[in-house]
């Protein structure tokens, strides 16, 4: 399949930035759009262009680290994978495809589609955990965990950290990301304590971080390769009035 | 070079607690004045730099992702041994330990293997406190399954997501001890030398990734927790940035490298599709206890699956091992793939591939049962072949999966150079010749949460420090030896990419150092590397600047050290004439075509020592007692 592709490509943090036209020949459609993208790239390096810079690396959707806007869309086409497992049978041959980077001001552009996400990180260590030390824990099957709520938080736990529900929020929300991490850990007894705090700390780190609000725009369940439910920002918003009446 | 394994005297069952015992302790006041850096955030470098500091160290730690739970131990899908015994079904301590040293075919070391079946309970319980999602029966109890090579059910499991849950988990200890200072994560932080300081392991020099700066960071220890080097075989399940560039530096510096033979094929992965691929995609092993496996019993059968009638298949692996059948260990169920299929009776449009076939399960447990156990790994299997795995059987084939080999290193998991600590798929220490599923999480975490935090204490306590800074001669020197080597590969100007001579040394190395070994093979693959890697300094093409983002550098680096690992490897399997684990050299077989192992000539680690690119290595032997588990030959019959 032949495809011609307009990519954004930008020098660093402060530089502008641009769309940039490009062909490539011959993809197999079995091939994953980022094989696409290294197909372009030894062509570009062999012509003593810069390669296209992108995040990737497991390659089977479970890393978190590519992500890219295909076509509008956040992780492109197809509901429920990351871009890396976005494959090109999906696409028509000839067709021209679009692809940019996480567009959010809390995610600062550092090189072409590559993007700075470390504020996630950073809203987790203001709270997202269960403070329990090396050792200093009871025996596993001491704790009873009723199975709904296991499956429950097994869902929420499934969120790779990847952005794209901020990325295709208008507002630029994390919430869907908070709420997966809130609503992990509420569910598990083991969780329980922490709760109030955790909840608190995560939000107001949330909007530190430059996070826009949450309008029940849902457009962060649609493009989450993991298919995380708003059900989610459902329980964030109840652990939230929660703590903030006691 | 001397090899001292540090092995506590005594009784197996009491040799780590009386170690524990006679280790010094470290004042608790004292510990915020010793800097450990920790290189890596896998299961390995996480779980320790998190436990370290919260003993109050200061730890500093350095990955090249963008974030710790970017590490490839979040692949990870089957799960993680304990032997809890919660189902009652005869495991314990001494079990696993046995079936560890067994399944390595007795090239691991008796008393780490104890140690880690020891701890492994911990480890459940600490990632539950955690909040890890495991699963659980209806009673709310956890749930477990067995899994390849294990007649128990110990696998302790998140969906197929285990490692994906076990990371989160100790990237949330982490994460709390960054809030708390303790630890300071250096994110997109590569890096590329250790430097040594009157022969102790004193500092690093990184890459900062994005600005391109060239770093070094002083500290009283230093533990390597960077994972394996299987992608020196270019396709493999490992994720695209996985490396061997610390510890091959490292060895490079003096660190002695232990068994880099040994390498393990997974038996169940998608089969390659054409050239364009990139890497190879693992279907959990854990699908063998409800998939079986089979090849038509006619030679060149082109008929779909649904139209071979039952007679007409070969279920081979219940043939020829009635009491395991599809649950053999990896290294035998790989083999016998790559048996069925150069005797011509693979399948699929490459006759590569044997078929995993779940009918029958879906008929006698129901559609939903095998949707709940492996749903994404079907969703998987869907989206990359576009065959729908609920209505045929799959296609798999083995792929490089694993590195048993790493750096040697002792009982406290020190390698040869004093404070150079290696944790995790990185060291060599206990999977011996073939690694057991659901036994590299339990490792990796085992290293960091429950070893390396009383073993990096007794050596800081009974170490004496000369204080040094950044700015000594031995890190300018360090720098300038990457700032050199940097400049040289951004001045070579040729005409191949780093992608083509990493594919290249791939094939190499697949071909001739892969599944089935052979002297001829293997001479030919020593000639090939130096070859290529010759080349490569003369005729590989880097585009960009090195003071920015530029992922072809950071590519070439490595595949520059993959192009010497590689010819290690291929040394050392050349020098082990024997087969055992996934080293099978085919000049050495049972009749009934098992791994034939050399006991008597062969009964010993292989830590290799450096002598130049090139040269000859050292070979330092590190003989293995067995007290507890007598060696015999491994049968699954
Ligand atoms: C697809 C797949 C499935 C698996 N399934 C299972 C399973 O079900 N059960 C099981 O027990 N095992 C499984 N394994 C094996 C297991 O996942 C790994 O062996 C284990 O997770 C390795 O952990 P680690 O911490 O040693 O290394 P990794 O998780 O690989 O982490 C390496 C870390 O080091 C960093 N790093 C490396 N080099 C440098 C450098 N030079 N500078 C800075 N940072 C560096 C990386 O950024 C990363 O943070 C699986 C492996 C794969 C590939
Ligand atoms: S919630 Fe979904 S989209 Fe958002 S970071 Fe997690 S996995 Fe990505
Ligand atoms: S590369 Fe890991 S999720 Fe896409």
């Amino acid at each position: 399949m032949d495809f011609k592709l307009k990519i954004w490509r930008q020098k660093n943090r402060d530089d502008r930035g641009r769309f940039v036209d490009y062909e490539v020949k011959n993809v197999s459609p079995d091939a994953s759009f980022l094989e696409m993208l290294d197909i372009l790239n030894v062509d570009l390096v062999k012509r003593g262009e810069e390669p296209v810079a992108f995040d990737h690396d497991c390659r089977e959707g479970i890393c978190g680290s590519c992500g890219l806007v295909v076509n509008g869309r956040s992780h492109g086409p197809g509901r429920g994978i990351a871009t890396c497992e976005l494959r090109m049978r999906g696409f028509k041959g000839g067709e021209t495809i679009v692809a940019e980077p996480w567009r959010a001001k809390s995610f600062p552009i550092l090189k072409d589609l590559i993007v700075d996400r470390t504020a996630l990180d950073r809203i987790i260590a203001a709270g997202g955990y269960i403070s329990s030390k090396t050792g200093a824990v009871p025996e596993a099957n001491s704790i009873q965990v009723p199975k709904p709520a296991a499956e429950e938080a097994m869902d929420a736990a499934s969120c790779i950290g990847c952005g794209a529900c901020v990325a295709a929020c208008p507002n630029s929300s994390a919430m869907l990301f908070v709420a997966a991490k809130v609503s992990h850990l509420a569910l598990l007894p083991q969780g329980k304590v922490e709760r109030k705090e955790r909840v608190l700390k995560m939000i107001e780190q949330m909007d530190k971080e430059g996070f826009g609000n949450c309008s029940n725009n849902y457009a962060c369940e649609a493009e989450c390769p993991k298919k995380i439910s708003v059900t989610h920002i459902a329980r964030l918003n109840r652990e939230f009035i929660l703590a903030e009446i006691s | 070079m001397k090899l001292d394994s540090k092995i506590p005297a005594g009784p197996i069952e009491k040799k780590w607690d009386s170690h524990r015992f006679n280790m010094k302790l470290v004042n608790p006041a004292n510990k915020r004045k010793y800097s450990i850096i920790v290189i890596g955030t896998g299961l390995a470098g996480a779980s320790a730099a998190a436990s370290l500091g919260e003993l109050g160290y200061n730890v500093l730690t350095f990955s090249y992702h963008e974030s710790p739970r970017r590490a490839h131990s979040i692949a990870a899908q089957g799960g993680i041994n304990a032997p809890k015994n919660y189902a009652n079904d005869g495991d314990s301590i001494w079990r696993l330990f046995y079936d560890t040293v067994k399944g390595g075919d007795y090239r691991a070391r008796e008393a780490n293997v104890y140690r880690l079946a020891q701890v492994s309970g911990s480890i459940i319980d600490q990632c539950v406190a955690q909040g890890v999602p495991f699963a659980r029966d209806y009673a709310g109890y956890l749930d477990n399954r067995s899994f390849g090579g294990a007649q128990v059910s110990r696998t302790f499991y998140a969906r197929g997501q285990t490692g994906q849950q076990l990371l989160l988990g100790a990237y949330s200890a982490l994460s709390r001890q960054i809030n708390a200072g303790t630890v300071k994560f250096f994110p997109r932080r590569e890096m590329l030398e250790v430097v040594l300081v009157d022969g102790q392991a004193r500092g690093v020099v990184c890459r900062d990734l994005v600005t391109g700066k060239i770093e070094t960071y002083a500290a009283n220890a230093v533990v390597l927790a960077t994972g394996g080097y299987a992608n020196t075989f270019y396709l493999s399940t490992m994720a695209k940035a996985s490396n061997a560039t610390a510890i091959w530096r490292a060895y490079k510096k003096g660190a002695a490298f232990a068994n880099p033979c040994f390498t393990q094929i997974h038996p169940t992965c998608i089969p390659q599709g054409g050239d364009y691929q990139s890497k190879l995609t693992l279907m959990s092993e854990s699908l063998r206890n409800d998939g079986r496996i089979w090849v038509p019993k006619k030679k060149g059968d082109t008929r779909r699956a649904d139209q071979i009638p039952e007679e007409e298949r070969d279920y081979y692996l219940e043939r020829l091992y009635p009491s395991f059948g599809n649950l053999v260990p990896r290294d035998v169920a790989s083999r016998r793939a790559k048996e069925m299929c150069d005797k011509g009776y693979g399948v699929g449009p490459t006759s590569l591939a044997v078929y995993l076939d779940f009918a029958e399960s879906i008929k006698r447990l129901g559609r939903h049962v095998i949707e709940e156990r492996y749903g994404n790994l079907f969703d998987m299997y869907h989206e990359i072949t576009a065959e729908d795995p609920y209505k045929g059987p799959m296609r798999i084939y083995p792929a490089v999966h694993y590195t048993m080999g790493g750096l040697w290193v002792d009982y406290n998991l020190m390698s040869t150079i004093p404070g150079l600590f290696v944790l995790g798929e990185a060291n060599f220490s206990d999977h011996g010749a073939n690694r057991l599923g659901a036994s590299a999480l339990m490792q990796g975490l085992a290293d960091g949460y429950f070893v390396i935090p009383y073993t990096m204490g007794d050596y800081l306590a009974s170490t004496k420090f000369k204080p040094v800074k950044v700015d000594d001669a031995p890190f300018i020197e360090a720098q300038g030896g990457i700032e050199g080597l940097i400049k040289k590969l951004m001045s070579i100007n040729g005409k191949k990419t780093v992608e083509e001579f990493h594919r290249e040394l791939g094939k190499i190395m697949w071909d001739n150092v892969g599944m089935g070994r052979n002297r001829a093979g293997l001479e030919k693959a020593l000639k090939e590397i130096p070859r290529l890697r010759a080349e490569f300094w003369q005729n590989v093409k880097l585009v960009g600047v090195s003071n920015d983002m530029n992922a072809e550098l950071e590519r070439a680096g490595r595949v520059a050290d993959f192009l010497e690992l590689g010819e290690l490897l291929a040394f050392d399997a050349l020098h082990r004439e024997e087969s055992c684990g996934g080293h099978f050299r085919e000049e050495h077989h049972t009749e009934e075509g098992e791994a034939q192992r050399n006991d008597k000539k062969f009964s010993y680690v292989a830590a290799w020592e450096f002598t130049g690119v090139g040269k000859k290595p050292i070979l330092n032997k590190e003989p293995l007692k067995f007290e507890y588990v007598k060696p015999s030959q491994r049968s699954y019959k």
